[in-house]
């Protein structure tokens, strides 16, 4: 039996998916399949919330990796908020958070959507 | 203090990662280690064991990892042994994270974390056997 399990929820026109358990090679294809339906409903503003995620190993990484360029390339973003200090360690091993929005809170990362994009 | 060995042999499938991480957790934590350097052992034998699985046997579940914790007086060190295809350490340069998203690819990730969580991690093949040894000194 899988302890991964991912929840969606829409805020206006972001998609929030809501991690919970322990994110492995083995539960990692579930991301995976999250990420590919919010593609499917053409939805690219993706917000993760990792408040209940109590565990990440690369694959898990990967995942984020994969569809990030694509995510942007669409106009949208994926952002990742309320991690536990254990997990986003991981993340900052690999310096994920120079590629990544990760913030502390979901409203902070629906504010971050809602700014204006600044011009390069 | 004499070396003291604990050992568990999975099937080569991702479904006993869970259980590779509780028995790492279960020796290190007895063993006096703090939670944090348990929780990066779990971590890098889960991803050295994953390679294991999805590189050295191509996903076939078939096959066995045999995964032994040796705790010495100054050391925690983890071994994990295959039969499977040889891990070729020179395909791992530096990891270049803007290069890495712009590939698109989702793994190869993992022996970068072993190597920033772990004091030595080491790769040989002897026969037929492939041998990872990730290696925790004491503080």
């Amino acid at each position: 039996m899988s302890n991964f399990s991912v929840g969606f929820r829409t805020k206006e026109d972001i998609r929030i998916l809501d991690l919970n358990g322990e994110l492995d090679a083995h539960t990692a294809a579930e991301l995976e399949a999250a990420i590919q339906k919010c593609q499917t409903d053409n939805c690219h503003r993706i917000l993760i919330n990792g408040s209940n995620l109590t565990y990440i190993s690369s694959a898990g990484l990967g995942v984020f990796m994969a569809y990030i360029e694509d995510v942007r390339d669409n106009g949208g973003d994926i952002k990742i908020a309320a991690l536990q200090p254990k997990v986003y360690n991981v993340f900052d091993l690999l310096g994920f958070p120079m590629l990544f929005d990760i913030v502390d809170t979901e409203e902070q990362a629906v504010s971050k959507f809602q700014a204006p994009v600044e011009k390069q | 203090m004499a070396l003291t060995e604990h050992t568990l042999t999975i099937p080569s499938s991702t479904r006993y990662l869970e259980e590779v991480r509780q028995f790492v957790s279960k020796h290190a934590a007895a063993a006096n280690f703090s939670a944090s350097v348990v929780e990066h052992m779990k971590i890098a034998v889960d991803e050295a064991c994953t390679n294991v699985i999805e590189h050295a046997y191509a996903g076939e579940g078939k096959h066995a990892v045999d995964i032994a914790i040796i705790i010495s007086k100054d050391k925690l060190t983890v071994r994990i042994r295959d039969h499977g295809r040889a891990f070729d350490e020179k395909d791992f340069s530096e990891l270049n994270l803007i290069e890495y998203a712009r590939s698109r690819r989702a793994g190869g990730l993992g022996v970068h974390i072993m190597r920033r969580l772990m004091d030595r991690v080491e790769f040989r093949t002897r026969g037929d056997v492939n041998e990872c040894c990730l290696v925790k000194y004491r503080d």
